[in-house]
């Protein structure tokens, strides 16, 4: 229990420091950058719309930090995230609300499956540790983890649908003619095939590499040389002895690395074009919507959070010592 | 990745692991590329056949001897611009590994030698640093400050890359800080900043190393990934800048792959030099992870 509430504490803070740095990052910086946004939509925003962000970001309002601070946390909580400047005169929670659910589908499926991937073939490279496959796989795996994920996404874009033709540039479902039902799924799934393969083969590598890392620290444990003297056969050694105790940092890891594979997957999106919360804020980048900027990094970081808060309840069943720790 | 706990022993002269480390082939292949990075970069005007500003040339050119990469789309020489670009990346990604690792180090060793509140707060802040996604958080900075150069890159990519590795070095001062040399120190009645960086810094060394070799890929990953976007100052010459002008001139639709598919390559083999070394230095300190 002391162990949950240390999550929901940490859950807090996180999201609360997320909020604060929102509002601190524009008044810190020297000459307001929002002033600039404004003056340049100045005359395409009608006057309530341009108060409102001068409110926003702290320009021309003559009250007190804390009283703005207040304001803000108030919006906030209730979901007002003001116009993006962009898709004016639309709210940037309604803006955001349509990109969401392609990035959960796209990121959420390419990533369960590049970490059952990773982690399937770390098992089967630790096992066989000194073939000659093995000794391929490890720096193959160490490249793929250290290629730029946007340029692995340029070139198998140039590859296997401009050179090729067998995919879609990019986009996210066929544009001509209406499509209903099963059709539009299958063509979802087809333009989702380049992106989706970006992200998996681009994570697959981490996973390999610390699934086998932990699966030969374990491999080379007592209990395990022990079920050896026992006579029982690989596989039951190999996956019910040591992968599953070799799988639990793997899986704190998977927690902690999603920050980093979002990051990836915005710049996958951004190169296939593709219609979700990357693709988004690089289109409020080169305009210079600061509203939905702000909206799309706090939406990040609240679903990476929760994502880790999930995983953390998860653990307290994974691992029994967990739950009698309190840590 | 995996860092163990496994630490080294006192008074074995340095030279020892350096003879050890280039003997381990992943990290002689890792130490390889980055020396030849480092020739180039020093070399660069003499390996360069044209000034990698010089516009004069006929714009788009396929590969040919004159341009062994073709043209850009201001007439350019794409060859002599990646040869000089490999400066500016190589310096990013090092100055910022270097930062990020001392930063690491500093929060790090003081949140694990201090233990208590101190450790609470320092641990806190790094645990809200890695959950925060670093790419967004990156973009955000960069689009605020104004200010569009190499430093603000360096600045902003430091400030959210220093968590994991604080993370792993606090850990490791837990362990360190109960030894018998530690405690002699303690009674001897040394002060806390001579007995965490005299003393236990050391000692640290291999995993401070490893740290630095991770915290590098990051920031030539995400150098490239900001001048991919135009954030950085794309009038400089870097293989993120080159690969974005690569882009916004349409490159592989004038079947100019070449002029996108070398600089990635090019941070692609540097970011794997850097895990060589680093996974070489993990196999290094954790005996359990070398062949048999």
């Amino acid at each position: 229990m002391r162990y949950i509430i240390k999550r929901v504490i940490f859950f807090v803070i996180t999201a609360w420091a997320a909020l604060t740095m929102n509002f601190i990052l524009p008044r810190l910086m020297p000459g307001n950058p929002a002033e600039v946004m404004i003056a340049k939509f100045r005359g395409r925003l009608n006057p309530q719309a341009i108060n409102a962000l001068e409110i926003a970001f702290g320009i021309n309002v003559h009250q007190n930090m804390f009283i703005q601070y207040a304001d803000y946390l108030k919006r906030m909580v209730v979901g007002n995230f003001g116009v993006s400047v962009t898709f004016y005169p639309t709210n940037v929670s309604q803006v955001l609300s349509q990109a969401i659910p392609w990035t959960i589908g796209l990121f959420g499926v390419s990533t369960v499956i590049a970490f059952l991937l990773g982690t399937i073939l770390g098992i089967r490279t630790s096992w066989r540790r000194n073939s000659a496959s093995s000794s391929v796989i490890v720096p193959f795996s160490l490249f793929l983890n250290s290629m730029p994920y946007f340029w692995f996404a340029l070139v198998i874009d140039y590859i296997f649908a401009f050179e090729l033709g067998w995919f879609p540039l990019g986009g996210a479902y066929s544009s001509g003619g209406s499509l209903h039902g099963w059709a539009l799924v299958g063509s979802i799934l087809y333009y989702a095939i380049l992106p989706g393969t970006t992200i998996i083969v681009t994570a697959t590598g981490g996973w390999l590499l610390t699934m086998r890392n932990n699966m030969i620290s374990v491999l080379s444990d007592d209990f395990v040389t022990f079920a050896r003297a026992k006579g029982l056969p690989d596989r039951v050694i190999e996956y019910k002895y040591a992968a599953r105790n070799a799988i639990l940092p793997s899986f704190t890891g998977f927690a902690m690395a999603l920050g980093f594979i979002i990051s990836g997957a915005l710049l996958t999106e951004i190169v296939f074009s593709y219609p979700g919360v990357g693709y988004l804020l690089y289109q409020s980048v080169l305009n210079i919507d600061y509203p939905l900027m702000q909206a799309i990094f706090l939406f990040i970081t609240v679903a990476v959070l929760t994502a880790n808060f999930i995983a953390d309840i998860v653990y307290v069943f994974l691992d029994p010592r967990v739950r009698t720790r309190g840590e | 990745m995996s860092f163990s706990t496994q630490e080294y022993g006192r008074g074995v002269n340095e030279m020892k692991y350096i003879l050890v480390f280039m003997k381990n082939k992943k990290a002689a292949f890792g130490m390889g590329i980055l020396l030849f990075f480092v020739l180039v970069a020093i070399f660069a005007p003499y390996i360069a056949p044209y000034s990698p500003n010089y516009m004069g040339f006929t714009p788009l050119q396929s590969p040919s001897w004159e341009h062994l990469l073709g043209t850009t789309a201001t007439g350019q020489d794409i060859f002599s611009r990646v040869v000089w670009g490999t400066r500016l990346s190589l310096f990013v990604g090092i100055i910022t590994g270097l930062i990020a690792t001392a930063l690491s180090v500093i929060v790090g060793l003081t949140a694990g030698y201090f233990g208590g509140l101190v450790d609470d707060i320092l641990v806190m802040i790094a645990n809200i640093f890695l959950v925060i996604p670093g790419l967004p958080l990156i973009i955000i900075l960069a689009a605020y400050i104004t200010i569009k150069g190499i430093w603000t890159i360096v600045f902003v990519i430091s400030i959210t890359g220093w968590a994991w590795g604080a993370r792993v070095l606090r850990s490791q001062m837990m362990t360190l800080k109960n030894r018998d040399f530690v405690k002699a120190s303690v009674v001897v009645g040394e002060k806390p900043t001579h007995i965490i960086f005299a003393d236990i810094f050391p000692n640290m060394l291999g995993l401070i190393v490893a740290n630095f070799f991770g915290a590098s890929i990051y920031a030539v990953l995400s150098e490239a990934g900001l001048e991919f976007l135009g954030l950085g100052d794309s009038s400089a010459v870097s293989w993120g800048t080159i690969l974005y002008w690569a882009q916004n001139n349409q490159a592989i639709l004038f079947g100019l792959w070449q002029w996108m598919a070398v600089p990635g390559l090019l941070i692609a083999l540097l970011g794997m030099s850097f895990a060589l070394m680093n996974f070489a230095v993990d196999e290094l300190t954790n005996p359990r992870l070398r062949k048999r």
